[in-house]
């Protein structure tokens, strides 16, 4: 099927090539032989410029209508609108400007196209004309940037004393996640690599001599948040670089051998709340509509739930694309039953012992 | 030589370089030491590594479009690592890493800017040859040796490097990690280094040149932008490239040697190594001190041509010359202290990501400055559609689009959402590689009359053009969509994420818009090697321009110049200006003033 589809793509590529020259040649008066564009190629070209810019707005037309689905939806983060605020903002400058600058290059191209005979104008400086185009790019950009580090610096100044944080840790591994709760005391127990031993299934390195390390506690399958909560996250890694990305709570911080990182945010939608989410519920029966065609088709693609996910991404070896963490959001009392559930780190090494 | 050259008589002269050097095959076409051979030697081995690199990126690009998918051609050209014509996860890393390599360096550095700086900084500038033309000539071979490693590297039983074109340890320190970090990443980082070395003495050589080489008349006002491109181009190489290879030189110590300068607190495949108290960040810091100049380093000389060419072919001086100069050097400067902008969500202090975000936005001013400027420049033209016009003007149009999600990567707020995923790749191949690449073109297809002395075909010119210029925007438009969906960039396959499920058919349109795109490069190799040989004679001045470069002789000779280096009495623009008095051309029936014509009677002087 794709052999063909290719070769069908080569063929047509073929012909278009063919006939473009044949048109390029065409258009050109027989006796000229210069290689030098002469009025037929300046007017041809010419309407091409134009015909080009016709071509960029209706991709972007086309983009958003078929594609502009797929971005991500409703942020499940506090900080997540003012990301997204902030986003849009930028956005739509940038495709103000686009819009503007590219129908101007594309409209001269068209516009002036040479002609014999005719004489371009000798015009070398204007030195108002720079000066207001440096001027407008400086007080654009002087409010973008302090509305950009307003955000940043809110988001990245993490006060542990504010509000009724819980530390969870994040630890990367070729190629998966671990999470460590904090347990009671909410203070996570000292931690090395040197520490690790995997025969008593202590695979985060955690102090056992630690007294805050005994309650803590250790997920190696899932990542349980409770709603409406501040999570700091300290993130660790064992081996290689790698990036902890929750793209739905527009959050990520690189884990670095040798140092601890952090990175803080309340998620404030459960994921049974985002579940029925309108964009997400079309979302998700686009995608298992979707699936279901490949399934029928013999492929392995049972029906799809939405979860939040935590990813890997920066590229850490052969299975980066795999390395994920399925991520659930709860209520409190729900996340509490959960986390009393576990084993503490405690009761896990009397175990192996 | 040749600075005391300029007083010596003609007669000499046309003796000194005419016909004293008897050469034989081996010092003219392979030790030469002519600036004009080096560059067409740049040229082909740069063009030469960019199919490679175009290549590499349309098989991960088949893999992304149908994962999983066994083609015949995987199995022909990757052998034991496409078994059954399955790619294989760690090469497909290893393709994205080699070709991100070969396009930044050995194609956008050294095919672009070592193949125009050295045709035309001594050409433009009315000199004979380079300051050395033996390290010039030394510049070559180690650029040339390092492409032959970097090939090689292929071919290693483990694999080529593949922890991405950053190498960033501990990935790339530890074969434990992966595969390509053995012999592969060793043979990466040797072959980075010589070809470190071929760029500074490139570079020295060209600064040198700049200064001290300039015929009378040829003030640095009177510089063609290309030059001043070329020249501001080299001052960032010398200043940011030895960082890069103190980088190299302790990730090799890293590696053999023991020590511990990236590398600390690492467990992996059931044992602790032994390192202590490195840091990859530091890492990062000495990495992108370069790799961000080194963005400008790619994309400067492709501005620099398209200002020349855009000139010339608008029959319009280039609008705001001094601003453009200006914003050269504030782009040159303030593209190194921006580094820190990859580096947001490092774990880097948050603070300095702050100050970051300030250098890196301001240098949005002076690109915003260019591209005025050259939309400006087009306004009230004679537009002459050469190929090389139509890849300026493309140029122009890529870099307002990919600059422009720049400021949202820049901004550090935002950044950390969109880093490192596709959004990151779309912008950055659209105003870098997309860019400069039009920029690489557009200086084929104007100097290759002056390189080979033929013309190239115009209509596969225009051929080629127009279907580079609708699938590069077909591949990397509907890309930022893939990225703001949250898809992470370096992903084998994206089908172990249901919510990425929808974005099957993005793929497939950006795979099929890639295979066009690299169908059409092939209508460029076959005009640019049948016109070397087979192609129109070309006349001295084809394209009716002002620079010094259109006076020598089509045939090549040694000193470029038969009698007297010419001297210089204007600027380099003097398209399309009439007398003062009337409307009538400062020389009758001719729309362009070379530089060498002094001021003719009733002609306004300029401040050049």
């Amino acid at each position: 099927m794709t052999a063909l589809l290719t070769i069908i793509v080569l063929v047509l590529v073929a012909i278009a090539i063919w006939q473009m020259t044949k048109m390029f040649e065409l258009s050109q008066t027989s006796t000229d032989d210069s290689q030098v564009a002469n009025d037929s190629d300046n007017k041809l070209n010419g309407y091409l410029m134009f015909g080009f810019l016709v071509f960029i707005y209706l991709l972007t037309i086309f983009s958003f209508v078929q594609y502009g689905d797929v971005v991500l939806g409703t942020p499940a983060s506090e900080h997540g609108s003012d990301y997204d605020n902030l986003m849009f903002i930028s956005m739509a400058l940038i495709f103000f400007v686009q819009i503007v600058t590219q129908a101007l290059l594309h409209y001269f191209a068209y516009k002036y196209r040479g002609q014999k005979g005719k004489r371009a104008l000798f015009y070398a400086d204007n030195d108002r004309l720079e000066f207001i185009w440096t001027i407008i790019p400086v007080i654009t950009l002087a409010g973008l940037i302090l509305y950009g580090l307003y955000t940043w610096t809110t988001l990245m100044d993490v006060d542990p004393d504010e509000g009724d944080p819980i530390i969870v840790e994040l630890y990367a591994q070729q190629f998966n996640w671990k999470a460590r709760y904090a347990g009671e005391d909410n203070v996570l127990g000292e931690a090395n690599v040197r520490l690790i031993e995997i025969d008593k299934n202590n695979v985060l390195g955690v102090d056992e001599s630690d007294p805050y390390g005994q309650d803590d506690i250790v997920s190696q399958t899932e990542l349980h948040l409770p709603v409406g909560r501040k999570v700091i996250f300290k993130m660790r890694s064992q081996d290689v670089l790698h990036s902890a990305y929750m793209p739905h709570f527009r959050a990520q911080m690189n884990c670095v051998p040798g140092m601890v990182t952090q990175f803080a945010f309340t998620p404030v939608i459960t994921t049974e709340e985002m579940r029925a989410d309108p964009d997400m519920l079309e979302k998700v029966q686009k995608i298992n509509k979707l699936r279901a065609e490949r399934s029928a088709s013999g492929e392995d693609a049972d029906p799809w739930q939405f979860d939040y996910v935590l990813l890997c991404n920066k590229i850490c070896g052969s299975s980066h694309y795999n390395m994920q963490m399925k991520i659930v959001v709860e209520e409190e009392d729900e996340f509490n039953a959960w986390l009393e559930a576990q084993q503490t780190f405690g009761e896990q090494m009397a175990a192996a012992e | 030589m040749s600075t005391t050259a300029v007083n010596v008589p003609a007669e000499d002269h046309a003796h000194d370089h005419g016909h004293h050097h008897k050469e034989i095959f081996l010092t003219k076409y392979i030790f030469s030491q002519d600036h004009k051979m080096i560059s067409k030697q740049y040229l082909i081995t740069g063009l030469i590594m960019g199919f490679i690199g175009i290549a590499m990126s349309l098989l991960f690009r088949m893999q992304l479009a149908w994962p999983g998918e066994s083609f015949k051609i995987f199995e022909v050209l990757l052998g034991k690592w496409a078994p059954e014509g399955v790619m294989d996860p760690n090469i497909y890393l290893a393709l994205v890493t080699i070709h991100g390599t070969i396009m930044v360096f050995f194609v956008l550095t050294a095919g672009l800017s070592g193949t125009f700086s050295n045709l035309l900084i001594p050409l433009q500038i009315g000199a004979r040859d380079m300051a050395s033309g033996f390290l010039n000539m030394i510049s070559y071979w180690l650029f040339f040796l390092s492409s032959v490693i970097m090939v090689l590297s292929l071919f290693v039983e483990a694999g080529p490097a593949a922890a991405g074109w950053t190498i960033y340890p501990p990935l790339s320190a530890l074969p434990q990690a992966q595969p390509g970090s053995g012999m592969g990443m060793t043979l990466w980082l040797v072959s980075m280094a010589i070809f470190i070395a071929s760029s500074l003495l490139g570079s020295l050589n060209y600064i040198v040149t700049v200064i001290n080489l300039r015929t009378k008349g040829m003030s640095m006002t009177r510089l063609p932008l290309t030059i001043w491109a070329f020249f501001v181009t080299a001052i960032i190489g010398v200043v940011s490239f030895p960082v890069l290879l103190s980088a190299a030189l302790l990730l090799i110590m890293d590696r053999s040697f023991g020590t511990s300068f990236f590398l600390s607190d690492i467990f992996i495949q059931g044992e602790v190594l032994h390192y202590q108290g490195g840091s990859p960040v530091l890492f990062e810091h000495l990495f992108w001190f370069l790799g961000h100049p080194e963005v400008y380093i790619v994309l400067l000389p492709a501005l620099g041509i398209t200002s020349e060419v855009i000139a010339t072919n608008a029959r319009k001086p280039i609008f705001g010359y001094r601003a453009m100069v200006a914003s050269i050097l504030a782009i040159a400067f303030l593209s190194t202290i921006v580094w820190g902008h990859h580096m947001f969500i490092s774990g880097m202090n948050p603070f300095l990501g702050s100050v970051f975000t300030f250098t890196t936005l301001l240098i949005a001013i002076p690109s915003a400055v260019k591209a005025f400027n050259y939309i400006t420049t087009l306004w009230k033209g004679n537009l002459q559609m050469n190929p090389a016009m139509l890849f300026s003007i493309g140029l122009v149009s890529t870099f307002i689009t990919g600059g422009l999600t720049g400021i949202i990567l820049g901004d550090s707020a935002l950044d950390i959402n969109v880093h490192d995923t596709y959004f990151v790749v779309a912008h950055f191949h659209l105003v870098m590689g997309i860019s400069a690449l039009y920029g690489l073109f557009a200086g084929v297809y104007h100097w290759f009359p002056k390189m080979f002395g033929r013309m190239m075909n115009k209509n596969l010119g225009y051929a080629h053009f127009w279907i580079t210029a609708v699938c590069a925007y077909g591949v990397f438009f509907p890309m930022h969509f893939v990225g703001m969906a949250g898809v992470p960039r370096r992903y084998y396959t994206n089908t172990n994420f249901p919510m990425f499920d929808d974005l099957t058919d993005i793929q497939v349109v950006m795979t099929v818009f890639a295979l066009i795109a690299g169908a059409a490069q092939l209508l460029f190799a076959w005009n640019f090697v049948y016109s070397i040989f087979y192609g129109k004679k070309a006349t001295r001045n084809p394209w009716n321009s002002n620079t010094l470069e259109w006076t020598t002789p089509v045939e090549h000779i040694h000193g470029n110049w038969p009698g007297e280096i010419p001297h210089v009495h204007r600027w380099a623009y003097d398209y399309s200006k009439t007398k003062e008095d009337s409307d009538e051309y400062v020389i009758a029936g001719q729309d362009f003033v070379p530089q060498t014509v002094p001021l003719q009677e009733n002609e306004e002087e300029l401040n050049h």
